[in-house]
């Protein structure tokens, strides 16, 4: 699915070791398997250009680094560290997927040099500004979803599957997404996004897969275009690296005030 | 003196021929009217220079647009706004609000992201939910919050709890005009879905229903007053014709002119907004003027026993050159509508002048040709009786012209001094009158929850990110509590706002924190935190750019003149100017309709000039007399500034409609002194009357075709008054009122004018006895 959480995020694999239950239908089994296929990654860590642009051609551009840590019993933990804009370097986004329910989510404010825990079920609000919420760069995990295969169509020369995903989450802010999947690579090569009412809001496409560790598939762009207000925002990934040695103390609430 | 009429007599043997030809004009004209659509976009009353707009689409295109539908609740049966049942209304509503046809973000008081700190926890959450069944520390914190947050009090919520509302904003696409009616029909759908389970009555308001009441002025006019131009018209043909062939004829001529007219509208690619949708009334009130003076003309020379055939060749002879030159002025007058900055004039202008030709042109062709093929029966004696009424009247002020001189002076005078009584107000709600549903709804939204003027400003922080800086913030948190304590503002809405909150909330609730936070990177980290905790929609787009380099303050200002919105603008942009060294313009539609009217009388000014010298060319023209010319610019010019000054005593307030009736009325009013004064000179040389002589023998041939025709005119202005727009109300009541003024003028003024100026002139060649007279005013002037 959107291997793109695997990125900001991560280890969408897991959730899957615990007894799935019978896969009863074909776009739970295909959703499946893109989790499975992409088991076992461990943690990476990556940095990222957040390029914003609205329909009248201004834009902005933020700098961030990821490290995600993949899940075994629970969902994956990541941590969003803000270089740029300068007023906000060294502000460090922490959290812990849940499964099911809200995930936890803290910031670490160094003005402040204190750590607030976000209470909140709302997840998909714009993520600082841009047009992915944290909803889309959410670890995917298989329970947030049900699931339907629509067809097989081609999608620029690759032959993929339709799957539609049903957030199961009352406050999403959407009511489907489409999902564009390569048969032969199970990777997400486009999720369209349709509002409560509907109405296609979003679309994202994802540019330039490159397979790491001979198996992890890991596009380096995304983007997201608003259909309705004709903004956009493009993502840009580099520095993937696997297997740096990450572990669950560097994702913990108590260690998030010493992240450089 | 029969001379023959070449013209006349080709179209007549060539009627089939004629007959085609104008019908394959007519269609080809008329066949532009497929790509005639409503246009229901307030925005296209103003120009593409217009500066305000450009300042408002610039800002449209920094923050999310503010196009929105208002719900406002107000409670039935003794309940509160901030009652249970209201409250669960309210919570229905926001979340149906996001089926909306284009919606992209609903705010209530039931989605305010409620914040609060535990700890290290910060909480964000709506404000309440299930309110049915809320407990008394709930219902404690809606009140609290209600009464109290800045972006809530006197905007979502009226702090008296006398309503309360739901903002669904919207992203209209502005490909299609039926968007807005989609978006309206739904809206209404869920309003009585609604009102049919809670003791509720939901007002509608925002752009959307702006443009929506522009949409249902434009149709109400259209399927009320056209028909009803017809009707009235129809009657008065009849009463002057007694001839039903006649009075169809009239008919054919009036919906041929209206369909060419407004095909070549389609053809140029107008969109009807309420004054161009209301060209056909102004045409079909000059198109059956036009046929009337040929028909009363033929129907005169058929009473003096002549054959039908030879009666209406007669009456195209004569008519040819004054419908031709009438028609002529008018058109110009109507094309001067194009020096307006605001477009939906020009489109009026142009329609209504290519319908006045084309009515000429069918008036001089089709409407002989029609008659040709019908007989118009036995004429009958109505008019016959009012010549003579016209010659005693004609006697009457020829013999006290002095008298007449020194009245109409007097009194025109004291009306020009009245003009300054109008002011101008251009509330774009009373353009539509009390007994719409849009102009009902705002008016109890106005008197219980909020005011409908908007000024927005965007501050500029001058660098990416800037907005987080301290010393910015508190400019603009200056600025907001300046306009707090103003006493026309209603609501303000700004970030520095939600940076107090945040800092507050995140020292433990502790109100000596409600400060702006003291260092740019706290702020931008409280602002960073916040935004993560945001739900769908509800991002901080509205108030910040994508660069977060400006922010904009929206204030919302309750009920005002033109007047005083101006200077409110002008205080709030010097205060600014003077407190932050920022020169900021405030912008918005009300912004936008504070200035259309100064903007178009501007623009105007040069197009009615234009329109006078070009008219009084054409007078000079028909006339070859540079003097009568001259002294034309009296009757033509005063009566359009004596109608000011009448609606100063009267009404005293006027909009945006002012700038274009001179332009609309001076070339209808032209016709009067035009007819007068080549019947007076007519008298004067070929008759070789003395003035007094002169004026009588001009009262005698055309006082009852200017009456009438009068009559026709102000009867279909009137019925054009009748619109619950005001700009369309106002132009058609001032027009109606100037022409009234000009067949006064023209009947009076201008008679005595003509005899003080001209009693020293060249004597009579020849006296004649007053029976002599009699009849050689009646050979040479019967049309």
């Amino acid at each position: 699915m959107r291997i793109f959480f695997a990125i900001l995020t991560a280890g969408l694999a897991s959730s899957f070791v615990m007894g799935t239950p019978v896969l009863a239908n074909k776009g739970l089994e295909i959703a499946t398997e893109v989790i499975q296929r992409d088991e076992g990654w461990g943690d990476t860590s990556s940095k990222m250009t957040m390029i914003l642009k609205d329909k009248y051609g201004q834009s902005t551009q933020r700098s961030l680094r990821n490290k995600s840590l993949e899940g075994s019993m629970e969902g994956d933990k990541s941590l969003v560290i803000f270089d740029t804009p300068g007023d906000v370097r060294g502000t460090a986004f922490l959290s812990h997927t849940k499964k099911t329910g809200s995930d936890d989510q803290w910031l670490y404010l160094p003005a402040l040099k204190r750590v607030k825990r976000i209470a909140s079920s709302n997840k998909a609000g714009p993520f600082m500004g841009s047009e992915f919420s944290f909803e889309d760069i959410a670890s995917q995990e298989i329970e947030k979803y049900t699931y339907k295969y629509l067809s097989d169509e081609k999608y620029n020369g690759v032959d993929c599957f339709v799957v539609e995903y049903d957030p199961v989450d009352r406050k999403s802010g959407y009511s489907i997404q489409k999902t564009w999947i390569d048969q032969s690579k199970y990777i997400v090569l486009k999720t369209e996004y349709y509002d409560r009412k509907k109405s296609l809001l979003k679309t994202l496409t994802f540019d330039g897969y490159k397979k790491y560790d001979g198996k992890f598939w890991r596009a380096d762009t995304f983007l997201m275009i608003n259909h309705q207000t004709g903004k956009e925002t493009e993502l840009q990934y580099e520095n993937w690296v696997f297997g740096t040695g990450l572990s669950e103390k560097d994702f913990n609430k108590s260690t998030l005030k010493k992240v450089k | 003196m029969e001379n023959k009429n070449i013209f006349g007599e080709f179209v007549l043997r060539n009627r089939i021929l004629f007959l085609l030809t104008l019908l394959f004009l007519t269609l080809l004209g008329a066949s532009g009217g497929q790509f005639l659509y409503f246009d229901n976009d307030y925005r296209s009353f103003f120009g593409k220079e217009n500066p305000q707009l450009n300042e408002f689409d610039k800002l449209q295109q920094t923050y999310t647009q503010v196009d929105n539908v208002i719900f406002a609740f107000e409670p039935l049966e003794g309940q509160q706004a901030n009652s249970p049942e209201v409250l669960s209304a309210v919570e229905e509503l926001t979340e149906m609000g996001w089926q909306l046809p284009y919606s992209i973000r609903v705010d209530s008081l039931s989605n305010y992201q409620h914040t609060e700190v535990d700890q290290d926890d910060l909480i964000v959450r709506d404000l309440y939910f299930d309110a049915l069944n809320m407990n008394d520390e709930d219902k404690r914190l809606v009140e609290v919050i209600s009464t109290s947050e800045p972006s809530l009090a006197g905007r979502v919520h009226d702090i008296a709890h006398r309503s309360t509302s739901v903002s669904v904003t919207v992203q209209i696409p502005g490909k299609d005009p039926q968007e807005i009616a989609d978006i309206a029909a739904a809206a209404r759908k869920m309003v009585s879905e609604i009102e049919a389970n809670y003791p509720v009555k939901i007002r509608m308001g925002g752009v959307v229903f702006l443009n929506n009441a522009f949409l249902e002025a434009s149709m109400s006019d259209s399927a009320t007053l056209i028909p009803m131009a017809f009707l009235v018209i129809l009657v008065i043909s009849y009463a002057l014709l007694r001839s039903i062939v006649g009075v169809i004829s009239v008919f054919v001529v009036c919906i041929l002119s209206i369909l060419f007219a407004m095909g070549s509208g389609g053809w140029m690619g107008v969109g009807l907004t309420p004054p161009s949708a209301s060209a056909p009334i102004i045409i079909v009130t000059l198109a059956v003027a036009d046929s009337i003076h040929l028909l009363v003309s033929a129907l005169n020379r058929m009473r003096a026993g002549y054959t039908q055939r030879d009666s209406i060749l007669y009456s195209m002879r004569v008519n040819f050159k004054p419908v031709f030159l009438t028609s002529l002025t008018t058109a110009v007058g109507f094309l001067s509508l194009n020096f307006s900055d605001s477009p939906p004039f020009h489109d009026l202008g142009n329609i209504s002048a290519i319908g006045v030709m084309a009515a000429w042109l069918y008036s001089i062709t089709l409407l002989p040709i029609l008659v040709s093929f019908l007989p118009l029966g036995k004429p009958k004696n109505t008019i016959k009786t009012l010549d003579n009424v016209m010659k005693r009247l004609g006697t009457f002020i020829a013999d006290r012209y002095k008298a007449v001189l020194t009245v109409g002076v007097i009194a025109s005078i004291g009306l020009v001094s009245l003009i300054p009584l109008n002011e101008i107000n251009d509330d774009f709600v009373k353009y539509f009158d009390e007994s719409t549903e849009y102009r009902q709804d705002v008016d109890w939204i106005s008197g219980n929850l909020t005011g409908v003027n908007i000024a927005q400003f965007s501050f500029p922080s001058g660098e990416p990110n800037g907005i987080s800086a301290p010393a910015f913030l508190k400019k603009v948190a200056r600025f907001a509590d300046w306009s707090r304590a103003q006493e026309e503002v209603t609501n303000v809405i700004a970030i520095s706002d939600v940076f107090k909150r945040l800092n507050r909330d995140l020292n433990l609730g502790n109100a000596d924190y409600y400060t702006i936070p003291e260092s740019r990177e706290l702020a931008a980290q409280y602002l960073l935190l916040y935004e993560l905790s945001l739900p769908f929609g509800l991002d901080l787009n509205n108030q910040l750019d994508i660069n977060k380099s400006s922010t904009q303050v929206i204030v919302t200002l309750k009920d005002m003149t033109t007047n005083e919105m101006q200077a409110w603008i002008k205080t709030a942009e010097s205060f600014i100017y003077d407190d932050a060294s920022i020169e900021l313009k405030a912008v918005g539609p009300t912004v936008m309709f504070a200035y259309i009217s100064e903007r178009n009388i501007e623009s105007m000014l040069t197009g009615t000039i234009v329109a006078i010298f070009i008219i009084s060319g054409l007078i000079l023209i028909a006339l070859r007399d540079v003097r009568l010319g001259l002294i034309s610019l009296v009757p033509n010019l005063l009566p359009i500034a004596l109608a000011f000054g009448v609606w100063g005593l009267l009404v005293g307030q006027v909009n945006l409609a002012v700038s274009v009736v001179t332009g609309l009325a001076l070339g209808i009013v032209v016709d009067d002194s035009v007819h007068f004064l080549s019947k007076y000179q007519l008298a004067r040389k070929e008759l070789g009357l003395n003035a007094r002589e002169a004026v009588i023998s001009a009262f005698t041939a055309v006082g009852t075709a200017l009456v009438v025709t009068t009559i026709i005119l102000v009867a279909g202005f009137s019925v054009l008054a009748q619109s619950t727009f005001g700009l369309n109300s106002i132009t058609a009541t001032l027009t109606g009122i100037a022409i009234s003024i000009a067949l006064i003028a023209d009947l009076s003024l201008l008679p005595a004018l003509l005899i003080s100026l001209d009693k020293d002139g060249k004597e009579p060649v020849s006296k004649e006895t007053d029976a002599e007279l009699n009849s050689s005013i009646k050979s040479k002037a019967a049309n």
